[in-house]
This record gives C-alpha cells, structure tokens and sequence, in this order.
C-alpha cells in the first residue's frame, strides 16, 4: 500500500467520523425524547432529568470535539435523503455545520444543558416532570434542526418545530387558562412571521430554483442589487424574523410567554429560540446585504424595538416581564447590528446575551423557586443575604447586560454602538438612551429584589433558603461566561485580534464584499465611545441606586398608578390596540359569515331553487284533482282545441 | 255494384255517427254514474266503428269492416274488465259515483 | 386479475357480513377491510416491480353505447386506492364498542361503499366512472339516514339531491363528449384524444366542475357539507370527508383537466379564485364554531379548497401538492373527526363551550389528538406540511397575490385548531367534563396508525410523490394548449 492510499483511507474515516458526529448532535436530543416520551413512566424522577440532561450533554461534547477540528471555512455537508423531490424541485433532508453552525451549536448545547441540569432541580416537585424534560428535549431537537439545516425548508423545520415546543411550554400548566392564552398567542404570532417566511421561501424557490444556503449564496451576487425581487424576499424574511425574535409589530407575545416554567424562559425565550430571527438573517446574510432598503427597515424596526421595550421595562412590576421586555430590548439592539451590516456583531451580542440573560432568567427562577411562586418585585426585597450565590451571580449578570466596563455585554453592546457611530449618528444616540434604560431598569429589579429588607409576609421569609447544586452550579458557570464572554471579541483596541469576527469571517464575507464598508473609526475615537458608554451605564446604575437603595422607593400598587406611569405599565395599551382593531373584528367578521351570510346568503340560494321547484310543483298539482270527470272534461276539451286548430289551418 | 249500405248516402252516416259520438261524450262528461259512462263510452266506440264500416264500403275495401270485428271483440272483453272493476269498487265503496273516485292524485 | 379482486373483494364482503349477522359484523368488517389492506401492500409491490400494465382489465360490456368495463391502475389511481383501503380499517375500528343498531346492514354498507369508491378510482371508462360515482352516493345515504343525528331526514336529503343535481350535469357532459367522439365511444383513452371546439370546452366544462365543485365542495357549493358531517354517524362522516370528497379532487385532475383543456384555461382563473376565496372564507367562519363537528367541516372545507387551488394552478408542484394533500387530509379528517367522536361519546355533548380539561383526564387521548391537530395545521414533519408547502407553492407560481390569500389558512388554521383544542381538552380538568376515560384498545390502535402515518409521510413523502409523479406529468402536458 502506497502512503497516498492511506491517506486518501485516512481522510475518508475523517469524514464519517465527522457525519457520524454531525448526525448525532440532533440525534441526542432526539433519542432522548423518544426514551423519555415512551418510557417516562417506568422510570424514575430523577433518571428521567439526568436522560434529558445528559443527551443534551452529548450533542454539546460533539460539538465541542468538531469545533476542535474545524477550521473556520470548513463546511461539512451531511445530506440524509431526497425529501421533497419533483419536477425541477429537489429539497434534501441536509445538514450542514460551518463555523456559524457551530457557534450556534455551543450556544444552544452548552447553556440547553445547563438549563436541563437547573430544571431538574427547579421542577423537581412538578407534576408534569416528565412531560416537561420530553418537551424540553424536543425543543433542543428543533432547535439543533433549526441551526444545522441545510436549506431554508430545513431550517423552517426547526423554525416551525420550536414554535410547537414554545406552545407546549409556555402552556405546560394547562389547566390555568390564561397561560393556554399565552401559548395560543405566541403559536398564532409566530405564524404570522411565518406565513412571512414561507412566502419568501418561495420567492426564493421561484427565482433560484433552490433552497440551499450555499447555491443561493453563490447565485444571489449576479442578481441586481436592491431590486423589487430581493426588496420582496428580504422583507419577507424579515417578517419571519420579528415574529420568532419578537420585534415590533409582533412583539407582545414574548412577555406573555413568561406564563411557561423559568428554565422555559430562560433557554427558549432568551438564549435560543428568539434568536433564531437573527442567526436566519446571517446565514442569508448576502441577500440582505444586497437590499439596501430591507437592511434599513431592518435598522429602524430594530432601534425602535430596543427603545420601545427598554421604556416599557421602566415600569414593570414582575420580575419575569422586566426581564422579557429586557430581552426584548437587546433582540432589537440585534436587529439593529444586523441593519448596519454588523452581521458578526449581532453574533458576538447574540451569544454574550444568551450567557447572562440566560443566567438573570435562571436567577430570577432562583428568587421564585426561594419566594415559592412570588414573581412580584415589590413583595421581594432584602434576598442579598438569604440567597448569597443567587444574589452574586444575578448582579454580575445585570452588570454585563448594562454595558459594566470588561465584562461581556460592554464588549459585544459597544462594538455595535460604534458600528452606530460610524454610519448613523441618530442610531447612535438612541441605541445610548436604550443602553442606559437598560442599566437602569436592571439594577431597579437588582435594588427591589435584593437590597432594603424584606417585604413579604414572615412566613415566607421562614422559608426562604438557597437552591439546591442542580440549579446553583448552572448560575456559577453562565456567571463566569458572562464576565469572560467578551474575551471572544475583544475589539483591536486591546492589541487582540477579534476572534469572533475573524472566526465569521468566511459567513458574513458575501455581505461584506457587497457593502464595502468605510474605513474603520479610529482607535481613538473607539476607546472615547467605550468610555462613554462605560461611564454612562455607571452613572445610570448609580441613580438605580439612588432612587431605588437610599430613597428606598417602593414601585406604586396598581390602583396608585397614573399618567404616563400607567401607560407604561400597560405597554402603551399595544395588546389592547391589537385586541380591538384585529382580532375583535376578525371574530365578529366570522360571526357574521357562519350565522349570517353562509346561511341566509349562500344556502338562501340554494334552498330557494328548491322552493321555486316546490312551489311549481305546487301550483301544478292543482290540476291533478284527481277527480275523473274534470280528467275526461280536460281531455275532450284538448280534442275540441285540435279539432279547430285543424280546421283553421 | 251498389250494396246494401251505399244504399244511404255517406253524409248521413257522417252525421249519424257525429250525433252518437257526441251523445257518448255529453254522456261521459255529465253522467256520474259509471255504469252509464261505461256505456256512453261504447257508444262512442260504436259511433266510430259504424263511420268505419260505412267508409270502408265506399271506397270497396273490406279491411275496415274485418277491423270492426276486432274491435268489438276487444271492446267486450274491455266491457268485460270495466264491470268487473266496477262490481268491485261498488263492493268497496258501496256507489258507482265516480265523484267519489277521487285517489288518483299525489 | 389482481385490479378484479381489489375491486369486487369489498363487494363479496358487504355481502357476506350482510349474512353474517349482527353479533359478528364489526369483526368480521374489520377483518375483510384488513384483508383488502393487505392486498393493496401487495399490489404495491407487484407495481413496483412491473409498472401499471400489470393492472390494465378491458372488456368490451354494451355495445350500443358502446361501454366498456375498462379498469386501470395507474399511480394516481393505486394513491387513492392506498388512501381508501388504509382508512377503511381505521373506521371500522373506530366503530367497535360502539352501540350500533343493524350492525351487519351498517357495516355491509361500509364496505358496498368501499367497493364504489375504488371503482370510482380505478375506472378507466367514462360511463362505467359515472356508475361507480354514483354507486358511492347510495351507501352513505343510507348510512346517513338510517343511523344519524335527529334531523337526519332533511339533512340527507339535501345532501342526496344537491350532489345528486350537479352528478346529473356530468352525464350529460358525459353524453355531450361521446356526441362528440368520432370513435363513439366512453373510454378514456378515446377521450383524452378528441378534439372538441374551445366553444364547446367552455361550457362543457361547467358541467364538470359542478358536479366536482359540489361534490368537493368548493364555496359557494358547500352549504350541504357541515349539516351533513353533523347529522350523519360518525363513519359516515369519516366516509364523506376522508374518502368522498376526494372523489371529487380526483376527478378534477382524471377528468376535467386533460378531457378540457381549453375550457380549464379559460375559466381555470375564476375556479382557483373561488377557491382561495373558499379557503379563507371557510377558515374565518371555523374561528367562531362552537359545535365541534362543524368547525371541523369548515377547516376541512378550507383545506379542500386549497387542494382544488393547487389542481387549478396546473403545475406539478400544484397537482403532486394535491395528490400529497389529499392522502394527509384523509388521514387527518378522519382522525380529528375519529377524536370528535370519542368526546361525543364519553361526554354526549360536541360543543366546545361544555368541554374543557380532557387533558389531565385522558393524557394519551390528548396527545394523539394534539399530533391530529398539529398535522392538520401542518406543521413540518407532518404529512400535512408536505401537501400545504406544495400547494402553496404551486399557487404561488401560479399568482403571487393569491398564494398570500391562500397562506392566510397557515395562520387562521393555528387560530381555530388551538382554540378548539385549548377549549377543549385544556383548563381545568373537572369543571365541565367530570370524567373522561383514556382510549380504548381500538381507539389507541386505529389513533396510532393515523399517527403513525401523520410523522412518517411528514418526514419522508417520496413514494408518493414517485407513485404520482409520471401520471401527473403526463396530465400536466396535456393541459398546455
């Protein structure tokens, strides 16, 4: 044998090593739910959370051994089989892990294991324990579909497939009818975006002849930029985006979703789900960038997205809300990277606020799991000493979320902020104002929830105590994440070369090539804007400190409230707005059309074609008197007239 | 080669037969009792089998008057159902009016 | 020999369950309908091996008009027949422990039915389709009449006469066409052929498309179809909306599209444009049903007029949309309405406003039900999925504009399907619903072959799309003028 056969030997085994990984990322997960789904019931409580848990564990240690080998333009292509397949149509069941796939992988198995291992402690007393690991396994299924696929339809398996477990989820205590409320919304939401989706799909499908990320990335530069097809089909995709990623319109089902168990919260409605959104638009990345007016859009939804939710968040009273209309907020700071072209930045801020919204989600689980239920900040307060790991670990979060100088929010957050500064000054002061909303509103819950002493009734306070391993060793290490998270982007300023970026670099260089953008702000003027922005979010946490921990104010109660307090506390009345003029009128169109239309409208006609036939029948039958004389009479007469017309003519 | 039945001139058998005819129709229309419509009704049958055998004579061909045979035979074994229907619905009805045969409607 | 048994075995079996008696009938049903299943699977094989001449019968049968008993399974044909034989059992099944009066008379006429709807599918002859169509209409009649709801009488009769009405137009359209076949003749390969004028197309089209438009039905067509799902038992309901109506989908794309393809140009606009109107139409009224029967009659009217929108569009990814569509919708439709039934049956009530918390009650009853419904609103990895994502595509191609409209069904079928099933089986278990007993073992086995089906078409639909595919095709072409 020569060396060049080995070799040849030694790269084939290379690749099925990496295919048999690659399929047993998803396959984990999947493996799991099945064993939970079919033999939850024989087995034990806790084989079943260390099942759900150690699956996911599984996917994440594949990931981490492909990452080891992969280099940044490797792409591994798995194709299963020919799924959909006709006429000129050939849409496989493929996969594909690239460098984005696989930043995306360590997100989603790295903190979806953390979360299973939190759940186990955190549901350990739930009725549904089972169901609620079977949902969750699924939903990392999906959600591993979602980021692997290899065409859009793939992806929209996942896209779709995480929108069922989110309803499964956010309703997983079904009996209470307000949360089935909150699931059907965010299902119904989600579908809206998706209708989006799929139409784009078929733009895409009509004008390429295929869904594949990789053809259309290499068709898509001889296309003319921003024309009408391009404008269609990123826009569409867009609308895709802001229902699963929560952007204005169709944003308010994600503070509802906060009805599901934390862990809930915290994977599907903070660190993966609703980000799906964003990760979709850099893996189509070239078209966006080839439509100008899309990215726009894009920009300005995404700005008024992070305001609008930052200034609804002020005045929130429920620690869960606070925290979803935080996330909220940074999903439209995403957007808003992803608008100026930044699409690695909206990565980098992507995975940094996975790490510690996920972490504030978990410890805010903490506080409730400690409060036994209590979501109320103002019935908290003084937990700093109860709850010390809890207490720690949820601080540094709120401080990397609110740009503290060094930890990861301030890296991922400011280099967005200057990509602002270079290309649109307005976007840069109101991406400002919502950071040091952001600051405030977050060490408010921090001071509520913590500081001052306790405002709950003493025998709740008798039972407050910390939580148990499962849910305190997750905190600690999204905790460490979240203060080294930045290390990944650390920008040139600070003599390293930005790893993420470079990392990326291959994905996002089709955008890149296409939006030439200027030249660099200098280094000078980047580390003035960090300073800003760092001594900025200190100033604002330090008015928290002031209003919430010296003056000791406690939020109004509800009646109490007023003006533009209430108007705040109620999101601008926007869930009321859509109440009124879509659905209410959607309901009492159908009303109309089943009771009154369909039936005194459309069957009308067809019932009065049977009463015409009746009614001649009717008339008709008068004739037939039965009476033989009038017979004989009939037919003499009939004679009689035959006999004249004979004689006439 | 006049016969018998040239004898008397085409019209009046016309008109004799018209007459009768019209008497089985008055008959038919006016009378209520069955048995004399049943009657009136062979009247009628006879009017017409007369103006046969007389037009079948003037133009010398016997076909016509063989017919009228047929037709009497036919017409006695109708008599013969016609009474006995009638026979019948008088057991059932205890008339012959046929004002009160009225069931032949929907 | 094999198409002659697929075809007359349900007959012979009608009647011998007819004779067998009432104690036995559902059994002995379920074991012919299994028989024919497993005849179909070997059917399917033996077309795999050696394509549809395996199949052809042709026997001269009148001569003046010249008829002929002209069979033929084709890979259009052999899907329908999969669909009809695979769902009988399900539906017998779904009648065990189930109070049934003249239980031999019922069943026998379930499977009279089957005979009929195969024939449906595989006859190749004009007349001897007609028959066999209107051969379909009689057992459910009967079905419907004998053993339904309390205002069964009119309900039927409606039901009888209105699709009855728009059959009689196709006679005569059948007529018409023989009138106008140099060969004088009914068969179908005759009639693919002749040449008719684009005046006569127009509106011999119309005779057609009545007779499929009330028999799908498409809106304005329709008002026969949620009184008669609602009044008839619950087979008879599986019958009409799993397997009858796509008598009628099916015809579209056998009959109407290859025999007229002018007339299908010419007026093919106005039907897709009823069609996506009765799609949306529909789904808005089902929002706000409260009867649980109606409101899945209206969601089944909005999917079958998606399916005829795709069979409209005329190209591939519409029509193999439709053939994908159909088998899901069957399948489906039977399931909910099989779910419907099970409710019906342990609560006696069907509106939506007296249910709720069946879930905590009858967990594994709920989860089928969910996946029931979840392939209804196709969501991917259900069967249902594949058939929409064609179908809408298909329009799409067709007509940007209407392929949103059509879309609409995507999200007002997420309203009304989770709103019926969070009125239903969520909240509060024993507020309304006090107790609920989980499936038995005929429910769970007949819930878990449609389920079964539902994933597995979902994640690999290709040997239907392969059976499909050349039948399609050539009809296809046949249709550019």
């Amino acid at each position: 044998m020569t060396d060049k056969h080995k070799t040849v030997e030694e790269s084939l085994d290379q690749i099925r090593t990496t295919t048999f990984l690659g399929l047993l990322i998803p396959l984990l997960p999947l493996l799991g739910f099945l064993v939970n789904g079919f033999l939850g019931k024989y087995l034990p409580k806790s084989v079943i959370g260390w099942i759900g848990s150690l699956s996911v564990l599984g996917s994440f240690i594949c990931t981490l051994i492909l990452f080891r080998q992969a280099g940044p333009t490797d792409a591994i292509q798995i194709d299963l089989f020919s799924w959909i397949a006709l006429g000129s149509i050939d849409i496989s069941f493929g996969l594909t892990i690239d460098a984005l796939t696989l930043i995306m992988l360590m997100v989603v198995t790295g903190i979806g294991f953390l979360i299973h291992l939190y759940s186990i402690g955190y549901m350990h007393a739930d009725e549904g324990f089972t169901r609620f690991f079977v949902y969750l396994n699924l939903f990392i299924f999906f959600m591993l579909l979602l980021v692997m696929g290899s065409n859009l339809l793939m992806m929209f398996i996942g896209w779709e497939g995480v929108g069922l477990c989110s309803y499964l989820l956010i309703g997983f205590w079904f009996k209470n009818p307000s949360y089935n409320d909150a699931a059907q919304k965010a299902f119904v939401m989600n579908r809206i975006g998706d209708l989006g989706f799929l139409l784009g799909m078929f733009f895409i499908l009509f004008h390429f002849g295929t869904l594949d990320f990789s053809t259309i990335e290499q068709m898509a530069p001889s296309l003319v930029a921003d024309n009408g097809l391009l404008i269609a089909i990123t826009m569409l995709l867009f609308i895709g985006a802001t229902g699963k990623s929560a952007q204005i319109p169709l944003y308010t089902w994600l503070p509802d979703a906060m009805a599901g168990p934390t862990p809930v919260s915290a994977l599907i409605h903070a660190a993966t789900m609703v980000t799906a959104g964003i990760y979709m638009i850099v893996r189509t990345n070239v078209l966006f960038a080839m439509a100008p007016f899309t990215l726009a859009v894009i920009l300005w939804i995404g700005v008024a997205t992070s305001v609008v939710a930052a200034i609804i968040g002020l005045k929130q009273n429920d620690i869960k809300k606070v925290l979803a209309y935080s996330t909220v907020s940074q999903l439209g700071l995403m957007f808003a990277a992803l608008g100026l072209g930044a699409f690695s930045s909206g990565i980098f801020h992507l995975v940094t606020h996975a790490f510690f919204k996920a972490l504030l989600f978990l410890g805010a689980g903490s506080v409730i799991h400690a409060l036994h239920g209590q979501q109320d900040i103002r019935w908290m307060g003084g937990l700093k000493k109860l709850i010390p790991i809890t207490y720690i670990t949820f601080i540094i979060a709120s401080l990397a979320i609110s740009g503290f100088p060094l930890l990861s929010g301030f890296f991922s957050k400011d280099e967005i902020l200057a990509h602002a500064f270079q290309q649109n000054l307005p976007v840069w002061i109101i991406l400002s104002l919502s950071s040091l909303l952001t600051a405030f509103y977050m060490f408010r819950l921090v001071y509520l929830t913590f500081f001052n002493d306790f405002r709950g009734t003493e025998e709740t306070r008798s039972h407050i105590h910390e939580s148990p391993w499962t849910m305190t060793v997750p905190l600690i290490i999204l905790c460490v994440l979240s203060v080294l998270g930045g290390l990944m982007g650390l920008p040139v300023v600070f003599h390293a070369n930005h790893w993420l970026n470079t990392w990326l670099a291959d994905v996002t260089a089709p955008a890149a090539a296409i939006l030439h953008q200027g030249h660099h702000i200098s280094h000078t003027m980047e580390v003035i804007l960090m300073s800003v922005a760092g001594i900025g979010a200190i100033l604002s946490i330090l008015y928290a400190r002031h209003v919430y921990l010296t003056r000791r104010s406690v939020p109004e109660s509800d009646e109490a409230m007023s003006g533009w307090g209430k108007v705040i506390y109620q999101k601008f009345y926007v869930d009321e707005l859509y109440d009124r003029w879509i659905v209410a009128p959607a309901f009492k169109l159908a009303e109309w059309l089943g009771n009154v239309f369909d039936k005194h409208v459309v069957d009308r006609v067809v019932t009065l074609t049977a009463g015409f036939l009746d009614a001649s029948g009717r008339t008709l039958r008068v004739f037939q008197s039965g009476n033989t004389g009038s017979y004989v009479f009939a037919m003499v007469l009939g004679i009689v007239v035959l006999f004249i017309i004979r004689l006439l003519i | 080669m006049d016969t018998l039945i040239q004898a008397v001139p085409l019209n009046w058998y016309l008109f004799l037969s018209s007459f009768l005819f019209c008497i089985g129709v008055m008959g038919v229309l006016f009378r209520r009792n069955a048995i004399v419509i049943l009657m009136c009704i062979e009247l009628m049958l006879n009017s017409v089998n007369l103006l046969l055998v007389a037009f079948s004579s003037y133009s010398g061909n016997s076909d016509g008057q063989i017919f009228v045979f047929f037709i009497m035979v036919v017409a006695a074994a109708e008599v013969a159902v016609g009474l006995a229907l009638l026979v019948s619905i008088y057991r059932n009805t205890g008339s012959t009016d046929i004002d009160f045969l009225n069931k032949l409607k929907w | 020999m094999l198409t002659l048994l697929l075809l007359f075995f349900p007959l012979a079996a009608a009647l011998l369950v007819l004779l067998g008696g009432a104690r036995n009938a559902s059994r002995l049903a379920l074991g012919f309908a299994v028989a024919e299943l497993a005849l179909t699977a070997y059917a399917v094989t033996v077309f795999q091996a050696s394509g549809p001449e395996a199949f052809y019968i042709f026997q001269p049968w009148i001569e003046s008009p010249k008829v002929s008993f002209h069979l033929g399974l084709d890979g259009l044909s052999l899907v329908m027949v999969m669909l009809t034989n695979f769902l009988m059992p399900v539906i017998i099944l779904s009648a065990f422990h189930r109070n049934i009066h003249h239980a031999s008379g019922y069943f026998s006429l379930i499977l009279l039915m089957q005979f009929a709807l195969i024939g449906v599918f595989i006859a190749m002859d004009g007349l001897l389709y007609y028959i066999f169509w209107e051969l379909a209409l009689i057992p459910v009649y009967f079905i419907a009449l004998r053993w339904g709801g309390a205002n069964r009488v009119a309900v039927t009769l409606k039901f009888f006469i209105y699709t009855l009405a728009g059959s009689l137009l196709m006679l005569f359209g059948f007529i018409m066409l023989y009138w106008y076949n140099p060969a004088q003749s009914f068969d179908i390969r005759e009639l693919y052929r002749i040449y008719i004028t684009d005046g006569n197309q127009s509106w011999l089209f119309w005779t057609f498309f009545l007779a499929f438009a009330v028999k799908i039905p498409i809106v304005p067509f329709h008002t026969w179809q949620a009184d008669t799902y609602r009044e008839a038992p619950t087979q008879g309901t599986m019958l009409l909306s799993g397997i009858m109506l796509k008598m009628g989908t099916y015809s579209l794309i056998r009959w109407l599209l290859p025999i007229l393809p002018v007339g299908v140009a010419k007026w093919g606009p106005l039907a897709i444009t009823l069609c996506v109107i009765g799609i949306v139409y529909a789904s808005i009224i089902a929002m706000r049903q409260r009867n649980l029967k109606n409101l899945l009659a209206y969601s089944s009217l909005a999917h079958v007029g998606l399916i005829s929108a795709g069979i409209f569009a005329l190209n591939i990814q519409g029509l193999q949309g439709s053939v994908v569509q159909m088998v899901a919708h069957g399948v489906n439709v039977v399931g909910l309405f099989f779910c419907a039934d099970i409710i019906f049956n342990r609560t006696v009530t069907i509106n939506s406003d007296n249910l709720g918390g069946i879930r905590t009650l009858a967990p594994q009853f709920a989860t089928a039900f969910l996946i029931i419904v979840l392939g209804s609103v196709a969501l991917p990895l259900t069967n249902g999925f594949i058939g929409e994502f064609l179908l809408l595509y298909g329009v799409y191609e067709y007509n940007t504009w209407l392929s949103v409209f059509a879309g609409l069904t995507v999200i007002l079928g997420a309203v009304y399907m989770l709103r019926m099933y969070k009125k239903v089986m969520l909240g509060h278990p024993g507020a309304r619903v006090p107790e609920f007993s989980d499936l038995y073992w005929n429910e769970k086995l007949a819930l878990g072959m449609l389920v079964v089906v539902i994933i597995g078409m979902g994640i690999y639909p290709k040997p239907i799309l392969d059976l499909a595919e050349p039948v399609l095709q050539s009809i296809l072409n046949k249709t550019i003028i």
